[in-house]
């Protein structure tokens, strides 16, 4: 993972540390104890650790959070907010305190954007903004806002949360021009300025951050369809082809052939799988190289796969060697369906490819016969497999390929 | 046992009468069906052995038609008939109480042998489907104590050669067992198939909306 994101499956609250900690690769819990520590610098880890909840985006939320900080949580988040403000409290009391002009503002303006933030991302048509109540500047430190579940919320609850929020970020203003006298004597217009501009500031970031994210969205919603419509017009272009291959066609074994490869084509496509050919892995790279075989020899081949893995020098050879069952299958067995079974399991890959023909003895094939020696057993054997051909009881001839060890 | 009587039921005509001109010969055919409607009507007028079902039609598909027959109190013999590669789709033809199924490239003797071994009481697995199950009852099983959801080896082993492409009598040969025994084994696993409540096939069958 390159970018900073937090990370909410990992993390107790937001996510915070636990995002840090897999940024830099270090151990979470040591960053929680660098937050913790921080706090008792008048505050500063609170400050900070909220600020980091709200400029980080989050992450994916795999699994189930920690902290209960949904909905219906509201009381550990008051408790939780109670026990910070406590926390507060005793650094002013024992004096380890910046000054009561910056860190109450900078608390309640921390937790009204919080809010707002955890409001507009929750719901995509932003809610305006109600009614802003008046300069609440004797409100109780808000607790530390519950996080908003992913789903989306109701509009109302996010309307609320973004007023309280609001409202909040508001007092900090008043709170900080109460506290530097700037209100008092309007003679610091500079400063009541900034001070205006730092909460509209706050107050719209999200807004805007949330209109260039969705335009983003738009635009990859806009290639995806595009790429989608690509695929489909190819598709087109392949079955209107081949229906008019089909109609002008009068031998009935280059038809089947038409509309089996067409068949599997479309199978492919339906079932989402990427198109035959360029498979990464082991059933999808057998049932392209069964397509193959049917394609150059006119034999049906039908193709069984259980389970599947990724394709590594190791499983390449053993579809290579496959193909080559497959093609000896369809020369040599008589025009029968030749059957090919694959089986991966934990500890081994299984391939039987099996024909109904008048069978052959594997002792018998000529030395120059380089086909089955050297392009289904040496490949087997050069990859640490093994290759067995053997007659069946009841006619035809199968071939089996193993590759033992763990995948 | 007598030849089996057979109705087809499949939303394709033209597919329909190809299978119907193929299986003539063979097996008394009673009637066509191509809707859910049409099927039950035929079902219920002709009392057929077997019925050749497709698995893919409109209005429910063969599920539907193996439910109506129930409800009219009939019990024919259903083998589903299908190009469908899903797994879902098949499992839930199977667990709504089809007796095998073939896909629809079998040739056509193949094809009425398997009507007739479904009527004698067989289970017909075509390769296809063998792969199904043998994905399905890999993993580990729901409740371990329950042989629903486990396979024996023995009945690994059939279906893998089932899956090989073998008939059951050169299965026999290869595992020095009986015929009878072979399909003793798949019948077993036909029944663990449509009672098991391994999740692989409960979801399968959930995705179909087949309440079991």
């Amino acid at each position: 993972m390159s970018t900073l994101r937090r990370d909410r499956s990992h993390g107790w609250l937001g996510g915070v540390c636990a995002g840090i900690a897999r940024r830099y690769g270090i151990d979470p819990a040591l960053v929680r104890l660098a937050f913790v520590i921080a706090t008792a610098a008048g505050g500063a880890g609170i400050v900070l650790y909220l600020l980091g909840w709200l400029v980080i985006p989050a992450g994916e939320a795999t699994g189930r959070r920690r902290l209960p900080t949904g909905r219906g949580a509201v009381e550990v988040a008051f408790g939780t907010g109670l026990l910070l403000l406590s926390i507060l409290l005793t650094f002013r009391a024992l004096g380890i305190w910046f000054s009561d002009a910056i860190v109450w503002p900078l608390v309640l303006i921390v937790s009204g954007a919080a809010l707002i933030w955890r409001g507009s991302s929750a719901v995509r048509p932003e809610p305006a903004p109600t009614g802003v109540p008046g300069a609440g500047a004797n409100r109780p430190v808000e607790p530390i806002p519950a996080a908003v579940p992913d789903e989306p919320r109701r509009t109302v609850g996010a309307v609320s949360r973004t007023g309280v929020g609001i409202a909040l970020v508001i007092a900090a203003g008043f709170a900080f021009l109460q506290a530097t006298h700037a209100l008092n004597a309007a003679r610091d217009v500079g400063l009541a300025l900034i001070a205006a501009v730092v909460v509209l500031g706050v107050i719209f970031a999200p807004w805007v951050l949330r209109l260039v994210r969705s335009l983003t969205e738009e635009r990859s919603e806009r290639i995806r369809s595009q790429e989608r419509a690509e695929v489909a017009a190819h598709l087109h272009d392949s079955v209107l082809q081949t229906l008019a291959l089909v109609q002008r066609s009068d031998d009935p074994q280059q038809v089947a052939a038409l509309a089996r490869r067409q068949e599997r084509e479309l199978r492919a496509w339906l079932a989402g799988r990427p198109a035959l050919g360029q498979a990464a892995r082991l059933a999808p790279a057998l049932e392209a190289a069964a397509a193959d075989v049917e394609d150059n020899h006119g034999v049906p081949v039908e193709v069984v796969v259980v389970g599947d893995r990724e394709l590594d020098p190791a499983v390449e050879a053993v579809v290579a060697a496959a193909r080559e069952a497959m093609t000896n299958a369809a020369k040599f067995g008589g025009g029968s369906t030749v059957d090919v079974y694959a089986e991966c399991t934990p500890d081994a890959l299984r391939v039987f490819v099996r024909d109904r023909g008048p069978g052959f003895d594997p002792a018998a094939v000529p030395a120059d016969r380089r086909g089955v020696r050297e392009s289904i057993v040496g490949r087997m054997e050069r990859h640490g497999g093994r290759a067995r051909i053997s007659g069946a009881p009841a006619g035809g001839t199968e071939v089996e390929l193993v590759l033992e060890g763990e995948r | 046992m007598s030849e089996p009587r057979v109705v087809i039921v499949d939303d394709h005509k033209l597919f329909r009468s190809g299978v119907r001109a193929e299986l003539e010969p063979l097996l008394e055919i009673l009637a066509e069906a191509g809707t859910v409607e049409e099927a039950e009507a035929a079902i219920v007028e002709h009392e057929p052995d077997v019925v050749l079902l497709d698995v893919h039609m409109p209005g429910g598909g063969g599920v539907e038609v193996i439910r109506r027959a129930a409800a009219a109190g009939l019990r024919p013999t259903f083998l589903a008939l299908s190009v469908s590669d899903a797994a879902e789709d098949v499992i839930a033809v199977i667990r709504a109480g089809a007796r095998g199924y073939v896909t629809k490239n079998i040739a056509p003797g193949d094809l009425a042998d398997a009507v007739r071994r479904v009527h004698e009481g067989d289970a017909v697995f075509s390769p296809r489907l063998a792969g199904f199950v043998l994905d399905a009852f890999t993993g580990p099983a729901p409740q371990p104590e329950s042989e629903l959801d486990l396979l024996t080896p023995r009945e690994r082993e059939v279906l893998q050669h089932i899956a090989r492409g073998y008939m059951y009598k050169e299965i026999g040969l290869r595992l020095e067992i009986s015929p009878k025994t072979v399909e003793a084994h798949v019948s077993s696993v036909l029944r663990k198939l449509q009672l098991s409540s391994r999740h692989e096939l409960t979801r399968w069958a959930a995705d179909r909306g087949i309440g079991l």
